[in-house]
């Protein structure tokens, strides 16, 4: 075991947390990531070792699979996301390679994102300042890419409805947790 | 600008990088007689239509597929638009 | 002070008394106010000056249409020029400052414009100030600016926040009048998404205004109980203070909700507005209508306004701005005005009427067939003389003068796509025409219907077909009784044998300047406009560009509808800058990336720079150092003496798998990439389709089916575009899958002889550094520190042996901390950007300023690094004749003749003994720096033929910078040419 610290996103070695409110945002550094393409011509077969990881279908466009350990969602044609706690699954990337074999490209992606958990009332009217998405109409198990003060993020709906996971670039999260904290106050 | 993505549905323009004529999907063949000339033609000759125009569009901010638009270059109205690298399968000069 | 015209009722809450300061005066005035409606209950008609005659000026309208009474409202950072008293909502403590006056507002010394008026006609600045040229900045254009200038800036930063959001909806109404009230129940009771925006704080519009019944209750009355219905439908935003300011393409709507405006400070962090984006499936515009007026002899004065502005402040706002008023109409909606005064307790002295079959009238006095002729006061309103119909002139006394001209839908929004207004013969105005923007309808007065019943109608119907096309079901909707009075009108635009008469009164366009440019030849209206000015100030013509139209059409012996119709461009109403800005202000202009390394940088105190948007560190200072030189200089000659280390985190990188990966580089590379093996990093040259060179940087070979690609920091996001555009347009069938891992890992360089040495204490055993197990440009998956997964590549940028090693970012910091304490026995120094810089220089490595988007693989040096064997983006391209000039510059370096003269970047290259002239120009310097090895500075620059011109003198010259020495051409690699120190 090497003994290197890992730090948080925003530089701490614990996460963050910030009310506003009633409404909490959360940094979430327990999650591991990576990211699965299907290879050319095993597209199937991809969806296959996918469906069996998640214990059900394949996340479709603009959605997510909540589920646990693993969950997952959709990135771009033949592409996802899948997330699990990194307790249990720090080398996801590699337990994803040994699953999926030659029908997939594996990415470790989990130090490319920040995670904020915002959980709470209101988170609606929160996001209704930050992004151009129609967070009315996403339902638990929607997930979205969007656009969040110039940073690409992604903003999952999960269960229950007051919580929103919000993915985004990892060398940003200052300035990403800034603009949600700031609308968080405009806002609630 | 709204543009009504196949797999996502309709998405605000700002997520896109618009890059230009959809012809960029018929890129010649490097080993033709005339290939310079082809290539010459190929990165500079543009037609400038007022009217329906097909344009490639790229969803920066979303899934990253690049796209091909069908739009009316009066009044914006977009007609159709469909996954690049599905017109480029049925349409264009790959390898 | 007391509210000596204050009346009886309203909409006010006189519960809530509040204290306001106008100039140096304080005044009470209710809850509800506008502080036009305060001013004028407190006997205040003078609100203003006017833009070019500097005219005594008060309110002409009771809404966002005003064109006269604009102050200064709010003091010190958060004064706001240009704001129209008509919509300032009052709150207590507001203090507001008229402008364009001085010393005081009734006292302006700037009226002489007005006695000089026959010198400021239309086209005055256009005919006066053409010459000579060099005078319009230094003396023309000061002068011009201090007599007309509007408000003032407070020109500090704005403290309050302002915000952008975002909303959707299936039908956005615009507009809260009787239409749009009736529209948003419709469309609220069908289940509908619906947005209502409203830009008066109290939603109603004209039944706020009218003293009309609707369902057997009070029209204000029936508005609030609509209104509470609406906000507590789930499905119904009701957004009061809010404009709809623009309709833009496929649905898409600005609307501003002035959240803070009302309150003397934020509350704590709300910002004071928001400009919203909102993306509705369809649109109905209930905009409502404008009293326009009638032009006739000093028509300007304090108190002469619009006649529904006098019965809205009456029936309103309670007030009234003189006991006793005259009415002069074109219609019977003038004769309302009347009745409602009548009945708040005001005098009307008379109504003149232009139509000879005018209504009569037992309770006032009627003109029938007369017309103003003349009026009195200095700075208001005392007298009028009406030209009565059988001759002779009556000179009645009055502190205000109702105009009515009729009313002119607001068709502005209607326009915003294109759409021209169409003339209505009957109403006597301009109408919406039948190409609206997309998904746009239009209800109620804004469409031509102008009773209450209809304009109820109206909306109820025109939501129920919205939604019946959204595929929704509505029911329709029980109206409530109202009015159903017919409009009766006969066009009367103006009084012809007025000399100085207003059509625009913002922007002092006067009748007799609309007959000028006519008899100049400016028959095109569009060209009317921008020669008078008319209709181009703040209030965008809302009142007066018909009357203009008019009055042209009149001189050119046209009907209206021939003379056409100037457009309307968003904003509706005035918005001010920072709304647009939102939060994008001082750093929040962008977002700000951060490397692994920047906390601990922050701990050495490192000077950070921006590089795109990362912070990266310049130099890190150390104690005794004055001079950023002092510092570079140190770590550039301690990191090739023994090791320094950075943080190259910001480089881009982009993973790159499948069976065709190797392939899918070839093809993106100009040099060959099919045959790197695994465990090998190679120099890659990407080149734009155009043969031009897009961006440079590495592709390590991990596997046989798995790259990693390095970018330069400023083109990473363009490359990643770029092979995107290669892999799904270009090579669809390729198996190539590609994610960006720029943020994923964090990677240092460690540079210098000692840098293997101190790898060597943090790799784990088992990893072999040797030369021969790990020689120059290898790259490997390593652990360190007892088991952590890290990458390996041995690249150089500065020159030296060299190494980068990558770890998961959070682990970023830790590896920084754990190498500069491993690097303690060797003294290694972490370097910034600067020294990178003048290592890089120093090697004759090219950054963006040699890749700067003109120059090709030849001129870097490295044309034959463009393969013939293969077909590459770019390749053909470079072919081209113009890029393959026998002359063609080359990259070179450069040394000044005289050790202690600098090369600065960007001077220009001149052989000697010729002429500096832009023909004779040999090249120019790229990139510039002080080199501690060299002990003088150097350069890189593309001189013409410059490989074969080494050892030249030639001539730099900046005129600039003044800087104009000779130059020595060198081989652009100072340091070390053969790469020995590379391969060590």
């Amino acid at each position: 075991m090497h003994d290197l610290a890992p730090l948080c996103a925003l530089s701490g070695a614990e996460p963050r947390v910030d009310v506003v409110a009633g409404v909490t945002l959360t940094e979430n550094p327990t999650l591991a990531l990576a990211s699965v393409m299907a290879r050319q011509g095993h597209e199937a077969a991809c969806r296959g070792h996918l469906s069996a990881l998640l214990e059900g279908p394949v996340p479709e466009p603009g959605k997510a699979i909540l589920h646990d350990p693993e969950a997952s969602f959709w990135m771009g044609p033949d592409q996802w996301m899948v997330g699990a706690p990194s307790a249990t699954h720090e080398d996801l990337a590699a337990q994803l390679r040994l699953r999926f074999g030659n029908t997939a490209s594996i990415t470790e992606q989990t130090d490319a994102w920040v995670c904020y958990d915002m959980r709470g009332d209101g988170i609606e009217d929160a996001i209704r300042l930050c992004a151009n998405i129609d967070i009315d109409q996403m339902q638990t198990g929607d997930a979205q890419r969007t656009v969040i003060h110039y940073m690409g993020v992604y903003v999952l709906r999960r269960d229950p409805a007051t919580w929103l996971r919000i993915l985004g670039p990892r060398s940003s999260a200052k300035s990403l947790h800034h603009a949600l904290v700031t609308a968080m106050r405009a806002a609630l | 600008m709204i543009i009504n993505h196949p797999l996502l549905g309709p998405r605000d323009s700002s997520e896109f990088v618009y890059l230009g004529d959809a012809s960029l999907l018929n890129r010649p063949d490097w080993q033709a007689d005339d290939a310079l000339e082809q290539f010459i033609d190929y990165g500079h000759t543009r037609d400038n239509p007022a009217g329906l125009h097909r344009e490639l569009w790229y969803h920066e901010q979303g899934d990253r597929s690049w796209l091909v638009v069908t739009r009316n270059t009066v009044t914006h109205e977009i007609t159709s638009v469909e996954l690049a690298r599905d017109v480029a399968r049925t349409e264009g000069r790959f390898e | 002070m007391t509210q000596k015209n204050r009346l009886d009722g309203g909409l006010i809450d006189r519960s809530e008394t509040f204290s306001f300061r106008f100039d140096s005066q304080y005044y009470k005035g209710h809850k509800g106010d506008t502080l036009a409606s305060a001013l004028l209950a407190n006997g205040v008609r003078l609100m203003g000056r006017s833009f070019k005659y500097h005219r005594p000026r008060g309110p002409m309208t009771a809404g966002s249409e005003e064109p006269n009474a604009i102050v200064e409202l709010r003091e010190g950072t958060r004064k706001e020029p240009n704001t129209r008293a008509t919509t300032a909502e009052l709150y207590d403590g507001l203090r507001a400052n008229s402008q364009n006056r001085w010393p005081s507002l009734k006292f302006d010394a700037m009226q002489v414009n007005d006695l000089l008026s026959n010198f400021f006609a239309a086209g005055f600045y256009y005919k006066t100030f053409m010459w000579p040229a060099a005078f319009w900045e230094k003396v023309y254009e000061p002068i011009i600016r201090r007599a007309a200038g509007l408000g003032s800036l407070s020109t500090q930063d704005d403290p309050d926040g302002y915000d952008k959001g975002f909303l959707h909806c299936d039908l956005l109404i615009i507009g809260g009048g009787p239409a749009g009230l009736a529209a948003a129940l419709t469309a609220g009771e069908g289940g509908a998404r619906v947005i209502l925006c409203d830009e008066d704080f109290l939603i109603g519009g004209r039944l706020n205004l009218e003293t009309y019944a609707v369902g057997g209750m009070e029209g204000a009355a029936w508005a609030a109980e609509t209104v509470a219905r609406l906000q507590a439908m789930p499905n119904v935003r009701v957004m009061p203070r809010t404009t709809v300011i623009g309709a833009f393409d496929h649905g898409i709507y600005g609307a501003v909700e002035r959240v803070s405006d009302h309150l003397a400070v934020p509350e704590d962090g709300k910002p004071r507005q928001i400009l919203w984006r909102i993306t509705s499936k369809r649109a109905l515009l209930c905009a409502g209508a404008t009293e326009r007026p009638i032009v006739f002899e000093n028509n300007d004065r304090p108190g002469i306004m619009q006649a529904s502005a006098v019965r809205a402040y009456a029936n309103r706002w309670a007030t009234t701005p003189a006991q006793q008023v005259a009415i002069f109409t074109n219609n019977d909606d003038g004769h309302r005005t009347a009745s409602d005064l009548l009945a708040k307790g005001v005098e009307v002295v008379s109504v003149i009427d232009t139509r000879a079959d005018a209504p009569t009238s037992s309770d006032y006095d009627v003109v029938a067939g007369g017309v103003i002729d003349q009026t009195w006061g200095r700075l208001g309103l005392t007298r009028i003389e009406v030209k009565m119909p059988k001759g002779g002139i009556r000179r009645i006394k009055c502190g205000a003068l109702g105009v009515s001209g009729g009313w002119n839908p607001n068709v502005h929004l209607t326009c915003h796509q294109g759409g021209r207004p169409v003339w209505n013969e009957a109403l006597a105005a301009f109408v919406p025409s039948g190409t609206l923007p997309p998904g746009m309808t239009v209800a109620g007065a804004a469409t031509g219907v102008f009773s209450t019943h209809s304009a109820l109608q109206s909306g109820a119907e025109g939501a129920k077909a919205i939604l019946a096309d959204l595929g929704i079901k509505a029911s329709a909707l029980a109206l409530p009784g109202a009015e159903d009075t017919p409009v009766r009108i006969t066009q009367f635009w103006h009084v012809k044998t007025a000399k100085r008469a207003w059509v625009d009164q913002q922007n002092d366009v006067t009748a007799k300047d609309i007959k000028l440019a006519h008899q100049e030849n400016y028959v095109s209206v569009e060209h009317l406009k921008r020669y008078t000015t008319l209709g181009m100030a703040t209030d965008q013509g809302k009142t007066s560009n018909i009357a203009g139209l008019a009055i042209m059409a009149e001189v050119a012996g046209k009907a209206i509808p021939e003379v056409g119709t100037t457009m309307f461009r968003p904003p509706y109403t005035p918005t001010a800058m920072g709304v647009f800005a939102g939060r994008a202000w001082g750093m929040d202009t962008k977002p700000t990336r951060l490397t692994p390394s920047h906390t601990w940088a922050e701990e050495q105190g490192a000077v950070f720079t921006e590089a795109g948007l990362w912070l990266r560190a310049q130099w890190y200072p150390k104690p005794g150092e004055t001079h950023w030189r002092q510092s570079c200089d140190r770590e550039v000659i301690q990191t090739r003496k023994s090791v320094g280390i950075c943080d190259v985190t910001s480089l881009g990188k982009i993973d790159v798998q499948g069976t065709d990966a190797a392939a899918f580089l070839n093809k993106v590379y100009c040099n060959g990439f099919a045959k790197l093996p695994v465990g090998k990093v190679r120099y890659g040259l990407m080149l734009r389709e155009d043969g031009i060179v897009m961006d440079d940087g590495t592709a390590a070979r991990l596997a046989e089916d798995h790259f990693v690609v390095t970018t330069t920091t400023a083109k990473a996001v363009q490359v990643y575009r770029h092979l995107e555009f290669v892999r799904q347009c270009l090579c669809p069938n390729m198996d190539v899958q590609m994610i960006s891992t720029t943020d994923a890992w964090a990677q240092f360089a460690i540079a210098g002889p000692n840098s293997r040495k101190l790898l060597e204490k943090v790799v784990d055993d088992g990893v072999d550094l040797s030369n021969e197990a790990f020689p120059f440009m290898a790259c490997g998956e390593i652990t360190i520190c007892g088991g952590l997964s890290a990458r390996l590549f041995r690249i150089s940028f500065s020159g030296e042996l060299a190494y980068e090693i990558a770890v998961p970012t959070r682990y970023g910091d830790a590896l920084v901390r754990r190498l500069m304490q491993a690097g303690e026995e060797y003294e290694v120094v972490p370097y910034g950007l600067e020294a990178l810089n003048v290592m890089r220089i120093e090697k004759g490595h090219a950054t963006a300023n040699e890749l700067n988007g003109t120059t090709t693989a030849l001129n870097l040096g490295m044309g034959k690094m463009v393969s013939k064997a293969k077909d590459s983006i770019g390749s053909k391209l470079s072919e081209r004749t113009g890029l393959n000039e026998a002359d063609a510059l080359k990259l070179v370096g450069l040394k000044p003749v005289n050790p202690d003269h600098k090369v600065p970047a960007g001077a220009h290259l001149m052989t000697k003994g010729t002429e500096v002239i832009a023909t004779n120009d040999q090249g120019y310097v790229t990139s510039a720096c002080y080199s501690p090895n060299l002990g003088c500075h150097i350069a890189l620059g593309f001189l013409k033929s410059g490989d074969t011109r080494i050892g030249e003198i030639i001539r730099l010259v900046s005129p600039l910078t003044g800087v104009d020495h000779d130059a020595e051409v060198v081989s652009p690699h100072f340091v070390d040419p053969e790469g020995d120190r590379l391969r060590a």
